[in-house]
């Protein structure tokens, strides 16, 4: 507990939580965008892990539970969004969805 | 062995990461993103955690990136996608900036602040025993403690999968909706068009 290891898994954390956040705000596709928000939840959810295994509380391992259940929630909504717009126009990116205006 | 197995879990947790942001076919992007989950899922063992890393296994890897390859497969957006072209110039250049900013900050806060970063009590709601099992300690602490968040996690469950039936579902069964003309006819108009004195 507190070890350098366990700064180790925050450090960890923070670089895939820093890749994630470049990949949403670098790619394009829908889809990728939505991998890269996984990759940033996950990078979240093991801090999370690693702060409740220093604090030995295991309220860390069941927030872990919730941030998943969210997680599902989103990815359901994304997908079924990217879904209703490539029905519109397939091959669609990101940028094209300011079409989605007025 | 506890270090051997996080700097093994951590290397394909990195290259998976990686993976998914520069790989240019989006299948390649969810395979590494398969690659990082299940590094995780061996970093929750190391942890400590075992149920969660095989609801990690089973929720992510098997339910959320398989609905990814779905829908990728459904839409055939398989194809690849051109890295090279930059639409929106220093793009990746301002979030690369962005990133290492942010990268640099909490890096900073972690090796500066070492062991001082967790601050407050220990085990408040619940010390992790050395005896019961993890499963049962953390379906005790769900179904006590935090059973009202439970409940709402069901709520928003439903709430979800009703959203995405009325979100996909084709609404052709009043009226078709006539098929939008595509936006390459239309021309690629910027967001804001100024009108400019004397122009046609």
């Amino acid at each position: 507990m507190g070890s350098n290891l366990s700064l180790a898994y925050l450090m960890l954390s923070a670089i895939l939580f820093v890749i994630g956040g470049v990949g949403v705000l670098i790619r394009r596709n829908p889809l990728v965008m939505i991998m890269c928000v996984e990759l940033m939840l996950n990078a979240v959810n093991l801090s999370f892990v690693t702060f409740g295994k220093m604090l030995n509380d295991i309220s860390g391992q069941i927030i872990v539970f919730f941030v998943m259940v969210v997680a599902a929630a989103e990815v359901v909504i994304g997908l079924a969004l990217i879904v209703a717009m490539a029905r519109r126009r397939p091959g669609a990116t990101a940028d094209d969805l300011r079409t989605l205006r007025g | 062995m506890e270090t051997v197995v996080f700097i093994v879990s951590a290397l394909i947790v990195l290259a998976g990461g990686l993976g998914v942001v520069s790989s240019r076919n989006p299948v390649h992007a969810a395979l590494s993103l398969i690659a990082t989950l299940f590094g995780i899922a061996v970093l929750f063992l190391n942890l400590g955690a075992q149920l969660l890393a095989v609801v990690q296994v089973i929720v992510y890897t098997g339910a959320i990136v398989v609905l990814i390859l779905f829908v990728m497969m459904l839409l055939g957006v398989d194809r690849e996608e051109d890295l090279e072209t930059e639409p929106l110039v220093g793009q990746r250049f301002l979030a690369g900036l962005i990133g290492l900013l942010f990268l640099g900050a909490v890096l900073a806060i972690i090796i500066i602040g070492k062991d001082a970063i967790v601050t407050g009590a220990q085990s408040v709601t619940g010390a992790i025993s050395p005896t019961i099992s993890n499963i049962s300690q953390i379906g005790t602490a769900l179904f006590t403690t935090y059973v009202f968040a439970l409940e709402v996690t069901a709520g928003l469950l439903t709430i979800a999968v009703v959203g995405a039936v009325v979100l996909s579902r084709r609404p052709n069964d009043l009226a078709p909706i006539p098929e939008p003309e595509s936006m390459i006819d239309m021309g690629d108009e910027p967001l804001t068009v100024i009108p400019e004195e004397g122009a046609h």
